[in-house]
């Protein structure tokens, strides 16, 4: 048996997928091809908010090829979409000021549509194009009622449910309010306050959702292939909280899938519905959202209104942040909806810096918008944007420079926990070491230089600094469940050794881009000393994996990658007891060294791994009382959750005539613990720099507050951002291993997209600076916005 | 995604397609590339009943001279005018504007009679067409005849163009030594349609005095318009000296029934057109030599 020399652990090793993937040959939900499929269309509102007084669908159950017509009225027995957390008082959930309204969504409405898109009847034919036609003959007796969409007009705005707090969803706050109204008391003390929004996004995955369901009749089973990052949750939700189905009988299986950031972790109406109506027409059924669907109906991200202070000594000392936030939560409560602006958002705020005191208050809003959930980040963008912009602004009042007032605040390099304000407790962190190599990638006095001679020639040139942390590995099952998730956030990892040395991986985790295929065939191979070619990774399928949490919140490498690691251990362990049998020596003399079981220190008394996978298989000479077969699963729940951290500057040139902003250079440095594959880590980080730039200059979906329409319903108004807008990276890497899990991985998913949205925006308000500006309240920063920016600062205002 | 059923014709030549609009009227469309009409039919926005597919037919396709003048097959794709040799040497700003229609897969289908005759408001080449002085040649069951570029755009998305009629070809006069031409774009940064666009044609006499000048802005209005404020404020005018460019492109926005949308309010597109108008005029004085 071949034996690798090297480590493979660390080695930038291309991703296996990727043949596939850019030959055309993935396997995903859409070409998949059953006997007797039938196609679903779904029928929607189009109105933002809209009593409905009768539904006709007679037409459409005569139009040719069509199977079945369904509304929510036929739905009997079927209950509401589950919102996977809880924030309740009487469920010891700290912060809690206002309980969460636990509010129906019903997996096809029948008495009020709630936003544009909110779906109201399935039409099942057999092709698409019948199903198509026919649902437009579908006849809804509408009768508009007042909607509100705007996060700050919807406390006030027209009732959206039937529940006494009105538009509040909740309400709830985080850190020590006397501590922090004391800190802005401080005499002497600086302070600013400003408006930030954060606009609600669209993920946007190229692969728009999409389901298959099939009922088998003659055995009960349900099998719903599904565009899903998590295909044991969508099983979980759907089987015990909607349908009240057996979950034993149902397989869920996530194929390959196009990306997620977030918007496919969730439990969706249209799987729920095509598998149901798959129970009753006993057919398989295909549904496939059109990118206009996707727009509509696909969970969005963000959406904040803020109010933030900062308070700061003249020496630049941060003293106190006061945070007030509104979450738009869209009309109906998402999956894991009520975690983002609360536990994901809040907990982040202490940032890098040792600040004085904390206290945030959130307030969530419902609106006639499509739901608002976790969107790659994930409420740490959010709060990390917030900070970053508030230490430029604090910078800006001071007249200091920005990564001098970083500086004075870092908290010092520690190595196993330093206990935040706001409820979490880092693993380790050298946030100055960041700074200080980023500084060395880009010469900051150069640039500085650079602006002022470019000023001289009435060019605008800024640069914008984020120094960032963000919270990984998620998460502790006890602290989460705590907060108040319905999960635990474990995973599992299956290793299986065949006779011939041949190993199959089962993961929980589920690759929608990630590259798990590469990186978790790469960890199992330098584990054991095999060559990746003797290992396959097996992934999104209920069917064959012992139980997955799925993959988001850059856990995948920390938390599932640990459970493989754990059995990785139990099988070299097992094979200890094989080798030693065959060696006829102690187990305890026995070591596991470059793919060969062997006597300590001697190497020629040995047995390569697969004598010992094959006797573990044919144990004719088998040690007494071991059983057979050389298979182990483990389920790894961390201690904590692992934070990333790094420090990113951005160039930006503001063009003064028409406002356009153009991103000249971009550095990054992050620290993401150890790594398994750099070029995928790159990659990873050069698209997360790619989505929050994205946010900062050009995204951002709109809804008309009168009408309630999406006016940003497709990839001609929604910007995204394109490969010619956004130059070549510059990206580095300090590494400071977790001490939370034994690969000392902490999770590089997020980080770019966390990073890159404060660092654009710095950079633009510094562009500005020499006209005055220290801030801008909203993004997108397209051109108009700039431009008005910058009118208002030379008239002064 | 699944457009409303829909019969496709393929007429091999110029009567048949006449003969189908005239059986079918209007529940008819020409398919001339497909890039506007297919995507609105895939959201349903259009639900052609007929749809009558050009590109079989022949004679309308490609660039030829004719005396002093270009003419362009309305069939013609974007690509073939970006890379043709008779428009780069006698009218380059045709294909330079065609080179920044989309992406390539637009420019590889997608047709400058096609786009002329759809008048999309924020498409590039109505611009062009106004700077350069197009000629709209239309056959209908009566013949032919000419429609001049300002008579052809008429409001949104509606051109001169009867409904029993095929725009056949585009007509424009080279461009002759000493004239100079530029278009150039603000850009929409989801559909790079423009948001403004502003094409120039100036002639000078040598000594850097304006003699003539064509302006057509895009974009920003419900309709490409010509821009006669900032012709009249550069005819006559020494072009070298400073300020008389901009002095005139002030007047850029004159006659633009601007609107706003998402992309910018009227105010700001307003300024984007005296902004353009400025940087077109400049490009196309500095080709003028």
């Amino acid at each position: 048996m071949a034996v690798t020399e090297d480590r493979l652990f660390g080695k930038s090793i291309k991703r296996r997928e990727d043949p596939r993937f850019i030959t055309g040959r993935g396997n995903y939900v859409d070409d998949l091809k059953l006997p007797g499929m039938t196609y679903a269309a779904f029928v929607r509102s189009p109105h933002a908010h809209a009593r409905i007084k009768g539904i006709d669908v007679s037409q459409a159950k005569a139009h040719p090829g069509v199977v079945a017509v369904f509304t929510g009225k036929d739905m009997t027995g079927v209950n509401s979409l589950p919102c996977g957390w809880d924030l309740r008082k009487e469920k010891n959930i700290p912060g809690v000021v206002q309980d969460l309204a636990m509010v129906p969504h019903m997996p096809l409405t029948s008495d009020v549509a709630r936003h544009v898109g909110d779906p109201v009847a399935v039409v099942i034919a057999d092709s698409q194009a019948a199903a198509t036609d026919a649902a437009e003959k579908v006849s809804v007796s509408w009768e508009p009622i007042p909607a509100v969409t705007a996060t700050d007009k919807a406390e006030k705005g027209p009732k959206i449910h039937d529940v006494p707090t009105g538009n509040v969803a909740f309400k709830w706050a985080l850190g020590d309010a006397a501590a922090t109204d004391a800190a802005f008391k401080t005499a002497g003390a600086v302070t600013v306050k400003k408006r930030i929004v954060n606009q609600r996004l669209v993920a946007n995955a190229m692969e728009p959702r999409a389901c298959v369901a099939r009922y088998e009749d003659a055995t009960g089973e349900l099998t719903l292939w599904v565009t899903s990052q998590n295909p044991h949750v969508h099983r979980l939700l759907m089987c015990a909280f909607v349908l009240g189905i057996p979950e034993h009988k149902v397989r869920v299986i996530a194929p390959d899938v196009g990306g997620g950031f977030g918007s496919k972790i969730f439990l969706y109406n249209e799987e729920v519905v095509c598998s149901w109506a798959s129970r009753r027409i006993k057919r398989p059924i295909r549904w496939t959202a059109s990118r206009r669907e996707a727009y509509m109906t696909d969970a969005h991200g963000r959406d904040h209104v803020t109010d933030a202070e900062l308070a700061l000594s003249k020496e630049g000392k941060i003293l106190g942040l006061r945070v007030k936030t509104t979450a738009n939560l869209g009309a109906y409560l998402s999956t894991f909806a009520p975690a983002v602006p609360t536990f994901l958002y809040g907990t982040l705020l202490n940032g890098v810096y040792a600040i004085g005191a904390i206290h945030v208050e959130v307030t969530g809003v419902f609106t006639n918008t499509t739901a608002v959930d976790a969107y790659r980040g994930a409420g740490r963008p959010e709060a990390c944007y917030v900070l970053e912009r508030m230490v430029d602004a604090g910078a800006a009042a001071l007249k200091m420079d920005p990564a001098e007032l970083r500086r004075k605040n870092f908290i010092p390099k520690f190595s196993g926990a330093f206990n935040t304000l706001v409820a979490v407790t880092y693993d380790s962190g050298d946030y100055a070491g960041a700074l200080d190599k980023l500084m060395q990638v880009f010469d900051y006095k150069k640039f500085r230089a650079e602006q002022e001679a470019a000023r001289k020639q009435g060019r605008l040139l800024g640069v914008g600094f984020s120094t960032y942390i963000e919270a990984c590995s998620i998460a502790p099952s006890k602290v989460v469940g705590a907060l108040g998730a319905g999960a635990g956030l474990y995973e599992s990892g299956t290793v299986r050794v065949h006779p011939t040395g041949m190993v199959t991986v089962y993961t929980g985790s589920h690759s929608h881009g990630q590259g798990h295929e590469t990186t978790f065939a790469q960890l199992v191979a330098d584990d054991l000393g095999i060559p990746m070619e003797q290992v396959e990774v097996i992934h999104g399928d209920t069917g064959q994996i012992a139980f997955g949490m799925g993959t988001y919140g850059s856990r995948s490498a920390s938390v599932g990658g640990t459970a493989i690691k754990m059995s990785l251990n139990k099988i070299k362990e097992k094979g200890k007891l094989i080798a030693a049998h065959l060696l006829e020596a102690s187990p305890k003399d026995i070591e596991f060294v470059k793919g060969q079981f062997q006597v300590k220190g001697v190497p020629a008394k040995s047995v390569p791994f697969g004598a010992v996978s094959l006797t573990a298989y044919v144990p004719h000479n088998y040690p007494e009382g071991l059983e057979p077969g050389l298979d182990e699963t483990s389920f790894y729940d961390p201690s904590n959750f692992c934070f990333p951290f790094g420090a990113h500057a951005c160039v930006v040139e503001v063009e003064p005539e028409t406002g356009k902003v153009t991103v000249v250079r971009y550095v990054a440095v992050d620290d993401v613990g150890n790594v398994i594959n750099p070029m995928i880590v790159d990659g990873m980080v050069h698209g997360g720099i790619a989505q929050g730039v994205g946010q900062a200059l050009w995204e951002g979906a709109v809804y008309d507050n009168d009408s309630g329409q999406l006016m940003t319903g497709s990839m001609m108004d929604y910007a995204m951002p394109k490969a010619d807008m956004l130059p070549t990276y510059v990206t580095d890497r300090t590494v400071t291993p977790t001490p939370v899990n034994p690969l000392g991985v902490k999770g590089a998913g997020e980080t770019g997209t966390i990073a890159s949205t404060p660092a654009v925006v710095n950079a633009v308000v510094d562009a500005l600076s020499g006209l005055g500006v220290d801030h801008i309240d909203a993004m997108p920063l397209t051109a108009e916005r700039v431009w008005k920016t910058i009118q208002a600062a030379k008239a002064g205002k | 995604m699944y457009p409303a059923s829909f019969e496709y014709h393929s007429p091999t030549t110029l009567k048949d397609a006449l003969g189908l609009m005239g059986k079918h009227g209007d529940e008819a469309k020409l398919l001339a590339g497909g890039h506007s009409l297919i995507p609105m039919m895939k959201l349903r926005l259009a639900q052609p009943k007929h749809l009558i597919d050009l590109k079989n037919v022949p004679g309308l396709k490609g660039v030829k001279e004719d005396g002093g003048n270009i003419v362009i097959g309305a069939m013609t794709t974007w690509y073939e005018l970006e890379s043709n040799p008779i428009i780069k040497s006698k009218c380059a700003v045709i294909g330079e504007t065609a080179s920044i229609v989309g992406d390539p897969a637009v420019r590889n289908l997608g047709t400058i009679g096609g786009s002329l005759a759809h008048a999309d408001p924020a498409a590039d080449m109505p611009a062009t067409a106004i700077a350069c002085g197009f000629e709209f040649v239309c056959e209908g069951p009566k013949g032919r005849r000419t429609v001049k570029v300002d008579d052809w755009f008429q409001g949104l998305m509606s051109t001169a163009v009867k409904e029993d009629e095929i725009l056949v070809e585009i007509r424009v006069p080279a461009l002759a030594r000493g004239v100079g031409a530029a278009y150039l774009k603000f850009p929409h940064p989801a559909s790079r349609f423009a948001i403004v666009g502003v094409a120039a044609v100036i002639t000078t006499d040598g000594k850097g005095t304006c003699s003539k000048a064509s302006v057509g802005v895009t974009g920003a209005g419900t309709k490409a318009v010509r821009a006669k404020g900032v012709e009249a404020g550069l005819t006559g005018k020494n072009l070298a000296g400073a300020g008389a460019i901009e002095a005139a492109a002030q007047k850029g926005a004159e006659g633009v029934d601007v609107q706003a949308d998402l992309q910018g309010s009227v105010e700001y597109k307003a300024h984007l057109c005296r902004v353009f108008a400025k940087r077109a005029v400049e490009a196309a004085v500095k080709r003028a030599g």
